[in-house]
């Protein structure tokens, strides 16, 4: 490289030589009018032949070089630079809104309604309920109704649709389109067709516009009264994106408008027509970023509910900042008061005024301040100005701040907190914007006196909740403790009509939900039968949980379901769940199985056993039934195993379901069987008896999903029988399977895979069946190139195929794909190559014979070196796998192999390079049991001469590879010789790549075990030093490694320097650092003996500083642990010392050293070393009333030590004096050491207990220790 | 208990010493730390065979009457309790 570039510098230089020349024959050549006197060496004078020479130039630059060095984490360093508007929030990760990672069908939570109280039966006795309570036949009646509306709306639909297309091209029929489907029809013709309406509706609709200052809250009740039931419930037709996040539980109310009977006209439609004045002021294109209406607040949608196609609407802030914020100073506490503000709006504000603040004009006070005094004059405005004095401007101005004179040193923000939530007035924390609908009334500075004791009460229910949802954690566990007091004060009902609106408010991030779940939790631990009314409603909120995609939900979810069927009992839990069970919404259905499941966890299934059957069995809707089964299957997926009692009972409950006329339910049956079969695994085969020829005769007339289904069934039984009929059922579902090879359906194939591999795995399937009648339809149909596209098919395949193997042996599998491995899909070569892995580990490369071993290595060199991206390392793995199975084998294949690897070491992309590195990590054993020593002496010195890699990936993979060529050849076969190997490897300790530093400090601990003598002591101290460095290091292995390495350098070399340099380092200031020191002066303690090592460290005790005298402390405990009982020859040495480090004011002092004298008791106990040991007990026992955690722990822990080398007796004598004490502080740590005693040596102490007296009528004497033969 | 003392580890230690019979607190009287320490004597006399028949040597009787004598013994050690003074 180098000398082609001074060729071209030279080449360059004649010609720049030869066109001087021209220039002094014709010297107007270059036009420096037109061209600008540029000088013309700055161009370029030659063009690159390709890109690529760039990028290496770049390289060798110095700066370049510099920069390369700087290393990051690649999730760094690749990470794309976001978009301004993510960056607002530095620093913090902005909490989560539950709302955006939720799909659309998750989301579907929001279209529920939380129904109105139902009536308790076991409260209410023998009384005839009170009519306007909503009793279990209400509720079954409103399903019912709601069911058959909406079979009724289906067809109305339906027969619209027919006739439509008969009408096509003639005039509509209006009456027929009004009653169907008004959400086809242009709503401004609608209005002005229907004038009477229009009239009622602009009513409704001044209600909204009514600037309010008590919103929402206030006016509508937490649920919706039965008396407007029927008109809550939500038709298919609503469930268009505008109605889908209007406020929780209020849904009812917005429909009771008037004239909203047909589904589909929400009153949204009207609250646009009857105020169309509002387009004037909106532009008539709606900017649509983000879809906003879904993130808006639910009482700005209802406000301004406008369709797709309408014109943005004042109150969107995006599109017309100031129009609807119509107020002229926007202080925050005006939009307190105004109410429900969307986010978006408040962030505007906020940063609207923020720019207004910078921008404001100057007061005269702040030029006074800004011009000197003297040489400047004030000029007279001329007389033609006249000030702004139009309103709108005015509206922009702020008023005048106080002036800022200059620059001043920026003050700290007080106002600007972090982290920490704001205060809001009385003490309230600070609310969000779309808080305010639920808690606006508390900021209404009302008279706590004059409200009613409801209203005070319920005040101080949102006040709590408030804190606990926005809280600063003191406050939240304050009100949290408040609230779980008095709930039974403040009543489920109040209680639960604030909390669960709340939770269904569309904007609740993660923690708010887990706050605010946990409050119910601990609510309805103390309610107990009191929630009963309210079950329904708490089941409508937390079911969603059930579903969610985080793990933690899920189970918070459960626990809630549980406790509250604990609480409220089956009964109440079955008729508050029964009419979801064949609810006309799918995803109800769903949440209502799984809720069921946990109930049924939680009391048992035989209690639920009974309603199961007659749910299963309903003659009435299939919904029921499919509910009913889908219930079984969850109860099997969340309770696993402990379905085995019940196993026959389930089963006979779901079998009919397999015969059922319905698609769905034979599908769900089978799912669900499979799920039971799966939960009992390997268990449970007699129970499934019944539902074996069903099944049977199922995957013989069913196609599809349902045959799917069947399979799924099959695919979980067959593993548990026993291994005659397994084989049989086997042959008898395969002829089905093979079939189904062929399918061109995902699902299908899937299934057919995992029950391929159920089939086989089972023991009483023979290999030759495999090999004769599967394995050419499998090969043929599954090992196509298609397969190896998609993650889930490539995995289930491969793990098929590895099933298959283990039957029928590595042989016939290898042979049949290895073919495949110079495939042209890369894809497909890596799916061959892993299956190849897997198997060849499983079951090693014994059955392989010399002609196919032949084709193995050709075809995985083949792959290795095709590759163009392998991120997963399956293709090294599979090398790796081959070449260890192989073994001695390889051997005539080793040559191939490393000019592979030494050609790809040269390769210019650094992961071809650290691949190849890799790769001699993992067969340098093999090349070792081959007698390849020379060879890989050769990669050795290879390897040494690509250490100045700069990539710290494959740098780290270098050493990684030389450090396993050593390991295996030995320090003195070594080549190059260590003593050149090392001091190279010295600069690259100070790399702070963590890979590279791993890899680094095992090679060189490596070398410092095992080959010390090779490199002069000199090199070992240079190595002490930048091993400090690496004790601060994040990874623990590194740091493990490098304390282990001082303990060899020091065996090496002598522990006096390296002790030296380690006491140094004891006075620096990061802790982990010093913890790290003293640890590695402890290992050296053990490798050179303590006492080489005591005298410095106990003359650096001297030493007036805290850390070191800390150090030192730290060190002698770590020393005492590892040297256990070769301590008890030091022992009096250091206990002067310890006696003055336990007089210590310092606690840190007194800590340490108990914790040092507790290693110290523990090492030398029954070695007599007693009378130190009590000694140091004196000092340490003063120190039991500590209150410091830490302290009295490690205090707690050298008594304990001191029971131990001392004995249970002497402990208990230091202890019978505080017993009985007359102040209760003493006694209770006198009671606390005794206890733990008394747990340590119970037995033990009976000897040693003192004599008691007896009293009148009480024997405490123990006469039996009196006697004596 | 202090407020700081519910959370740190020396609570879990009170717990811990809590689950065991024969642990003793600040507010133990001396009739039941007495109950507690012959309780703990006649378990230990049974369970350890030559301290057993050592006894039995020494009041001549035979083992088995002697692990059952001390067995019974400990039903109520140091005889009925004391009545409480107040509380």
């Amino acid at each position: 490289m180098a000398s082609l570039d001074q060729e071209i510098a030279r080449v360059q230089e004649e010609k720049k030589k030869m066109e001087q020349q021209l220039a002094s024959l014709n010297s107007v050549v270059y036009d420096t009018d037109l061209y600008g006197g540029t000088d013309r060496d700055a161009y370029v004078s030659s063009i690159p032949v390709n890109e690529d020479e760039d990028a290496m130039d770049a390289m060798d630059s110095e700066v370049a070089r510099k920069l390369a060095s700087y290393t990051a984490p690649k999730s760094l360093l690749k990470e794309m630079p976001r978009s301004g508007e993510e960056d607002d929030d530095m620093g913090f990760k902005k909490p989560q809104r539950i709302i955006d990672r939720e799909d659309d069908y998750r989301r579907r939570r929001l279209n529920r309604v939380i129904s109105p109280d139902r009536h308790d039966a076991f409260a209410a006795g023998d009384k005839t309920p009170d009519v306007s309570v909503r009793t279990y036949a209400d509720v079954m009646r409103e399903e019912a109704l709601k069911r058959e509306k909406e079979e009724t709306l289906r067809a109305i639909a339906k027969k619209k649709k027919e006739e439509e297309e008969a009408a096509k091209g003639q005039e509509k029929d209006k009456e027929v389109a009004a009653a169907a489907a008004p959400k086809r029809r242009n709503r401004w013709d609608q209005a002005q067709d229907d004038g009477g309406a229009a009239a009622k509706k602009a009513k409704t609709d001044s209600d909204w516009d009514l600037p309010d200052s008590t919103p929402g809250i206030g006016r509508w009740d937490a649920s919706p009264t039965p008396g407007r039931v029927s008109d809550a419930t939500p038709s298919m037709g609503r469930r268009n994106r505008w109605d889908e996040t209007p406020t929780p539980g209020r849904v009812a109310d917005s429909d009771a408008t008037p004239g909203a009977a047909t589904p589909g006209a929400t009153p949204a439609g009207m609250s646009w027509d009857a105020t169309p004045k509002l387009a004037g002021m909106a532009t008539p294109t709606p900017k649509r970023q983000r879809s906003r209406w879904d993130e808006t607040p639910a009482s700005m949608v209802s406000a301004t509910p406008l369709p797709g196609a309408t014109p943005a609407a004042a109150m969107t802030p995006g599109v017309t900042p100031l129009g609807g914020v119509d107020l002229a100073t926007p202080t925050p506490g005006a939009i307190n008061l105004r109410g429900a503000m969307t986010p978006e709006q408040y962030n505007l504000l906020r940063w609207e005024r923020d720019i207004e603040e910078r921008n404001r004009p100057l007061t005269d006070e702040e030029l006074d301040a800004m011009f000197p005094q003297e040489g400047y004059k004030i000029l007279e405005p001329p007389a033609s100005y006249v000030p702004i004095r139009t309103p709108a401007r005015k509206l922009l101005a702020t008023p005048t701040p106080m002036g800022t004179p200059g620059y001043k040193i920026p003050e700290e923000n007080r106002g600007q907190q972090f982290d920490v939530p704001k205060e809001g007035p009385g003490g309230l924390p600070f609310m969000k914007p779309e808080d305010y609908q639920y808690f606006g009334s508390l900021l209404n500075e009302e008279n706590e006196e004059e409200l009613s004791p409801e209203e005070q009460k319920e005040r101080k229910i949102m006040k709590l909740l408030l804190k606990v949802k926005n809280g600063t954690p003191p406050q939240r566990k304050t009100a949290l403790r408040q609230l779980t007091d008095k709930a039974r004060e403040f009543g489920a009902g109040p209680l639960f009509n604030r909390i669960l609106p709340l939770l269904m408010q569309p904007t609740l991030e993660d923690q708010e939900r887990h706050l605010l779940v946990k409050v119910i939790d601990r609510v309805l631990y103390k309610l107990d039968e009191l929630v009963r009314p309210y079950v329904h409603k708490i089941l409508v909120v937390i079911e969603p949980l059930l579903i969610d995609e985080d793990y933690y939900a899920r189970v918070e979810g459960r626990e809630i379901i549980s406790n509250l069927s604990k609480a409220a009992g089956l009964a109440t839990m079955i008729a508050a769940m029964r009419p979801d069970i064949d609810n006309i919404d799918e995803y109800v259905r769903n949440t209502t199985a799984r809720a069921f499941s946990v109930v049924a966890s939680a009391l048992g299934i035989p209690a639920l056993l009974p309603f199961l059957k007659a749910v299963c069995q309903s003659k009435r809707s299939w919904q029921a039934r499919h509910t009913g089964i889908k219930i079984v299957q969850q109860i099997a997926i969340l309770i696993g195993c402990a379905v085995l009692p019940h196993l026959r009972s389930l089963v006979e409950i779901i079998e009919h379901g397999l015969n059922d006329e319905n698609q769905k339910v034979r599908t769900i049956t089978a799912l669900s069987l499979a799920a039971l079969a799966e939960a009992s695994a390997p268990y449970g085969i007699e129970s499934f008896d019944s539902v074996l020829k069903p099944l049977w005769k199922g995957i013989r007339s069913h196609r599809g999903k349902v045959l799917a289904a069947f399979l799924k069934a099959i695919g979980f039984i067959i593993p548990l029988m026993d291994a005659l009929y397994a084989s049989y059922y086997t042959k008898e579902v395969m002829v089905i399977l093979i079939r189904e090879f062929q399918s061109p359906d995902e699902e299908m194939k899937k299934i057919v895979l995992k029950v391929v591999k159920q089939c086989v795995s089972t023991e009483g399937v023979e290999a030759d069946y495999i090999r004769n009648d599967i394995l050419p339809e499998f090969f043929r149909n599954f090992w196509v190139r298609r397969m190896a596209l998609d993650r889930r098919n490539y995995k289930q395949l491969v793990e098929t195929t590895v099933e298959i193997a283990n039957k029928v042996g590595v042989a016939d599998i290898v042979g049949r794909i290895v073919e495949d491995l110079k495939d042209e899909s890369e894809p497909y070569r890596r799916m061959v190559m892993e299956t190849i892995e897997k198997v060849v580990a499983n079951l090693g490369a014994s059955d392989i014979d010399s002609r196919l071993e032949e084709l193995l290595i050709d075809g995985i060199l083949y792959a290795f070196q095709e590759q163009t991206s392998d991120d997963a390392n399956v293709m090294l793995n599979g090398f790796g796998a081959v070449v260890n199975a192989l073994g001695q084998r390889v051997k005539p294949y080793l040559p191939q192999i490393c000019g592979t690897i030494k050609w790809r070491l040269n390769n210019k992309s650094a992961k071809v390079r650290q691949q190849a590195a890799d790769l001699i990590s993992r067969i340098a054993v093999v090349m070792k049991q081959c007698h390849e020593e020379q060879l890989m002496g050769h990669l050795g010195v290879v390897l040494y001469e690509y250490l100045g890699e700069e990539y710290p990936e494959v740098l780290g993979s270098i050493l990684g590879a030389l450090k396993a060529i050593v390991n295996v050849i030995g320090m003195t076969k070594m080549t190059p010789p260590i003593k050149d190997l090392l001091p190279r490897l010295t600069p690259i300790l100070k790399n702070r790549h963590e890979k590279v530093q791993e890899n680094c400090i095992d090679l060189v601990g490596r070398i410092a075990d095992r080959g010390a003598e090779f490199v002069p002591a000199r090199e070992w101290m240079r190595i002490c030093f930048e091993l400090l460095e690496m004790l601060k290091a994040h990874k623990k292995g590194i740091r493990r490694a490098t304390v282990n390495t001082f303990g060899y350098i020091a065996k090496a070399i002598g522990p006096q320097d390296v002790l030296a340099t380690l006491l140094n380092n004891l006075k620096v200031q990061e802790r982990q650092n010093r913890v790290c020191t003293t640890v590695a002066i402890a290992i050296v303690a053990e490798t050179c003996s303590p006492f080489t090592v005591l005298p410095a460290l106990m003359n650096e005790y001297r030493v007036p500083e805290l850390n070191v005298q800390n150090g030192v402390l730290k060190s002698l405990s770590f020393l005492f642990e590892y040297i256990g009982e070769m301590g008890k020859d030091y022992i009096y040495a250091v206990t002067p010392l310890l006696e003055d480090a336990l007089m210590d004011r310092d606690l840190v002092h007194r800590q340490t050293a108990a914790s040092a004298v507790k290693h110290m008791a523990l090492g030398v106990a029954g070695l007599g070393c007693e009378d130190a040991l009590i000694h140091l007990l004196n000092y340490v026992w003063p120190n039991i009333f500590e209150t410091s955690p830490h302290v009295i722990n490690a205090v707690m822990e050298a008594i304990e030590g001191m029971r131990v080398a001392l004995g249970p007796a002497v402990v208990l004598n230091y202890c019978l004096q505080g017993l009985f004490h007359p102040a209760r502080k003493v006694r209770e740590v006198y009671w606390k050491i005794y206890n733990s005693l008394y747990i340590g040596a119970q037995d033990a102490l009976v000897a040693a207990y003192p004599i008691l007296e007896d009293e009148q009528n009480n024997v405490y004497s123990r006469p039996e220790l009196m006697m004596f033969v | 208990m202090q407020a700081s003392d519910r959370f740190n580890i020396n609570s879990q230690l009170e717990h811990l010493q809590a689950k065991y019979v024969g642990t003793g607190h600040a507010d133990l009287n001396r009739f039941e730390w007495a109950v507690n320490i012959q309780r703990d004597s006649y378990a230990s006399y049974v369970g350890h065979y030559p301290i057993l028949a050592y006894f039995a040597i020494a009041e001549n009787e035979s083992i088995g009457r002697e692990r059952y004598n001390f067995m019974q013994k400990m039903l109520l050690p140091c005889g009925l309790p004391p009545e409480r003074e107040d509380d």
